[in-house]
């Protein structure tokens, strides 16, 4: 699978590292009677970032998000809003709005009283009311719904009243629960853009939930990893990709080739390491900062900078014979899995260049090789 | 299905159907016959109608009947309400299932006990504080009020609990209070399972004869009451004719009420069908 890695992300990487900091999580840690949900958690999230909090279900990550909104109580640890402790704030004090997964529209409400809702509550002057709904009707390009009910929209559009209506106070930070978990996958990806794009626009800080890693890569500007209620590493879609700092980390995002190796030599500017499961041993064009004790380590190699040859590659080190066991033809590209002379499948993606491209099929002896930069030395 | 127009099923179809609406049709034959007897047919009249809005006593007892159901179903539906919430929101708090089990019982309790239950408080609470002085229409409605509570809330907490609760969430999210919540989301979002309460609890109420008889006092006799006193004394046509009003009216508005949910209905899957195609 190849991952999305945040098309318009990439000129914003270096601005972002300056801007200051909107909201603080200190060291919150939240039990549901006894069961530990989020286990001492810390992060900034910086003024105008859209950060995402990826991990599975179950990963304490929506009641992370659900403490930010105020709808849980955290057991121990402060959240700050622009330096100000809003731990124990109710919900409608808080300058936070959020968008709920299942959108949470007001059923018995059109869409304009719906977007007016939270500005009736701040008790704003009726033409000022009228005139922000109109303009965030604009935004979410919802100008001739105006007066349906929430049921009689599709499912897309659902999704834009609701994000309007989240904007319509204008929050400092704006958080989104699954914000496209109820779309089909075609709708999904339109929508991320677009998503994107008005938050852009309008210039919001945003925390983000999800458990889909394209959508995150996607959207974000940093993503956080949780598992198990911890958070496992924080960094861009392409520092978790391509720098992952754990097996966890690695194995959740897109697919990777693990061995297990011991350290031969370790220098200043090189690394090599040896390893059961492959022919040759492996050479890292750089130095780990280890302790000397620890010689055990894992390499971790992304499919696609895994390449595939007929013939012998040349050097002593970082390539392996072995046979196609099986092909997977995905249009885009060809994922082959192949067997290696001590039973270990590694995966390795082909992109399909070529139409109909002489390629080697079941059973055929092939070499797998890489670049001594492509993978990644991990403490096992 | 399909083998032909006396197949089992339509037998048995009507066969139910006269089962469940013979006798009714025999009553409202019966209420424009002439006679007096009920078993002698002398031909057609609505002299019985007549009659019958000549009797004041049955026609005050109606009044009154329908005015102890109004105030029970209204205080019962609140008091349901109330307890619904409790119930499914609060969801930790010491003795909660003993609390939802204890509310629902009334309704598998016979209505003799419940009577009987209630006479006893009464005629002590009338020693011992003074009030209620005297059984009449207030002691009813606070009998009523007692089992339909039972009802409302089986019907509100229902709804309520199916309701998505993030509904509320936004609602606060949006900066509205827990008791704004409540009254501009949570309420008209389960209107419908309070309106349907409330005529539970209405139908209930005009129906109940046990539980009235047991608590009533000197000049408040209830309509199935006042029916059941004169019908052991003969069944006269009047009483006929007086049923056959109330299986009108109830028809009336079951046949009017399905009407508008069916438009209702069609009205939802054509905007449906609109959303779908854009």
């Amino acid at each position: 699978m190849a991952l999305a890695a945040g098309a318009r992300r990439q000129q914003h990487e270096t601005s972002t590292e300056t801007k200051k900091t909107l909201l603080s999580i200190e060291k919150i840690t939240k039990y549901f009677d006894e069961d530990l949900a989020v286990d001492n958690v810390t992060l900034d999230v910086r003024q105008g970032e859209i950060f995402a909090l990826l991990g599975a279900s179950g990963s304490g990550k929506s009641t992370l998000l659900r403490m930010m909104a105020g709808f849980e109580n955290p057991t121990e640890g402060r959240i700050l809003l622009e330096g100000e402790d809003i731990t124990h704030q109710p919900p409608y004090q808080r300058q936070i709005n959020m968008m709920f997964q299942s959108y949470a529209l007001f059923p018995h409400m059109t869409v304009e009283q719906n977007l007016a809702f939270g500005l009736k509550q701040e008790k704003l002057a009726k033409d000022v009311i009228i005139d922000r709904v109109q303009r965030m009707l604009k935004l979410v390009h919802m100008e001739k719904f105006a007066r349906r009910k929430p049921h009689q929209l599709s499912g897309g559009q659902r999704q834009r009243v609701a994000l309007a209506r989240s904007l319509a106070k204008q929050p400092k930070l704006l958080l989104l629960d699954e914000p496209m978990g109820a779309l089909d996958k075609k709708l999904r990806t339109e929508m991320q853009l677009e998503v994107v794009d008005i938050l852009e626009n309008v210039g919001v800080t945003c925390v983000m939930v999800t458990h889909d890693q394209e959508e995150a890569m996607t959207m974000a500007d940093r993503i956080a990893i949780m598992d198990q209620g911890f958070i496992q590493q924080i960094g861009s879609p392409v520092d978790v990709y391509e720098s992952p700092n754990s097996r966890m980390v690695a194995e959740f995002i897109g697919s990777v080739n693990l061995f297990d190796g011991q350290i031969i030599d370790d220098q200043e500017d090189h690394m090599t390491l040896h390893t059961d499961e492959l022919d040759a041993d492996i050479y890292i064009g750089h130095g780990v900062t280890s302790s000397v004790d620890e010689r055990s380590m894992l390499f971790a190699l992304r499919p696609e900078k895994t390449l595939m040859t007929r013939e012998r590659p040349e050097g002593d080190y970082n390539w392996s014979s072995g046979i196609v066991h099986d092909i997977a033809y995905l249009g885009g590209h060809t994922v082959y899995y192949v067997r290696l002379p001590q039973g270990k499948i590694v995966q390795c993606f082909l992109a399909n260049v070529e139409r109909r491209a002489d390629r080697p099929t079941w059973d055929d002896p092939v070499y797998v090789h890489w670049a001594s930069d492509s993978g990644v030395v991990l403490r096992s | 299905m399909k083998s032909g127009r006396f197949s089992l099923s339509v037998t048995i179809f009507w066969l139910g159907i006269f089962f469940l609406y013979g006798p009714m049709l025999m009553l409202i034959i019966y209420s424009f016959n002439a006679s007096r007897m009920v078993q002698v047919w002398a031909g057609w009249s609505t002299r019985w109608y007549g009659e019958l809005f000549q009797d004041q006593q049955l026609m005050s007892a109606v009044g009154r009947s329908l005015q102890i159901a109004f105030y029970s179903a209204s205080t019962a539906v609140v008091i349901g309400m109330l307890a619904s919430i409790v119930m499914i929101r609060f969801t930790r708090f010491r003795g909660r299932t003993l609390f939802s089990g204890m509310i629902t019982a009334p309704l598998v309790m016979p209505d003799v006990i419940i009577g009987i239950s209630m006479l006893l408080l009464f005629v002590a609470m009338a020693q011992s504080l003074g009030w209620p002085a005297q059984r009449g229409m207030l002691t009813i409605w606070i009998a009523h009020t007692t089992f339909c509570v039972a009802y409302s809330t089986v019907v509100i907490s229902s709804r309520l609990r199916e309701m998505d609760q993030s509904l509320e969430e936004a609602a606060l999210d949006l900066g509205a209070t827990p008791i704004k919540a409540f009254f501009l989301v949570t309420l008209p979002v389960i209107s419908p399972a309070i309106i349907s309460a409330w005529l539970l609890s209405f139908t209930l109420s005009l129906d109940d004869v046990v539980i009235a008889s047991f608590v009533t006092g000197p000049g408040a006799t209830t309509l199935p009451i006042e029916v059941f006193s004169q019908v052991k004394l003969g069944v006269t046509p009047k009483i006929n004719a007086l049923a056959t009003i109330i299986i009108g009216v109830v028809s009336i508005i079951a046949f009017s009420s399905w009407i508008l949910f069916r438009k209702i209905d069609q009205h939802n899957r054509a905007a449906a069908r609109m959303a779908a195609q854009g």
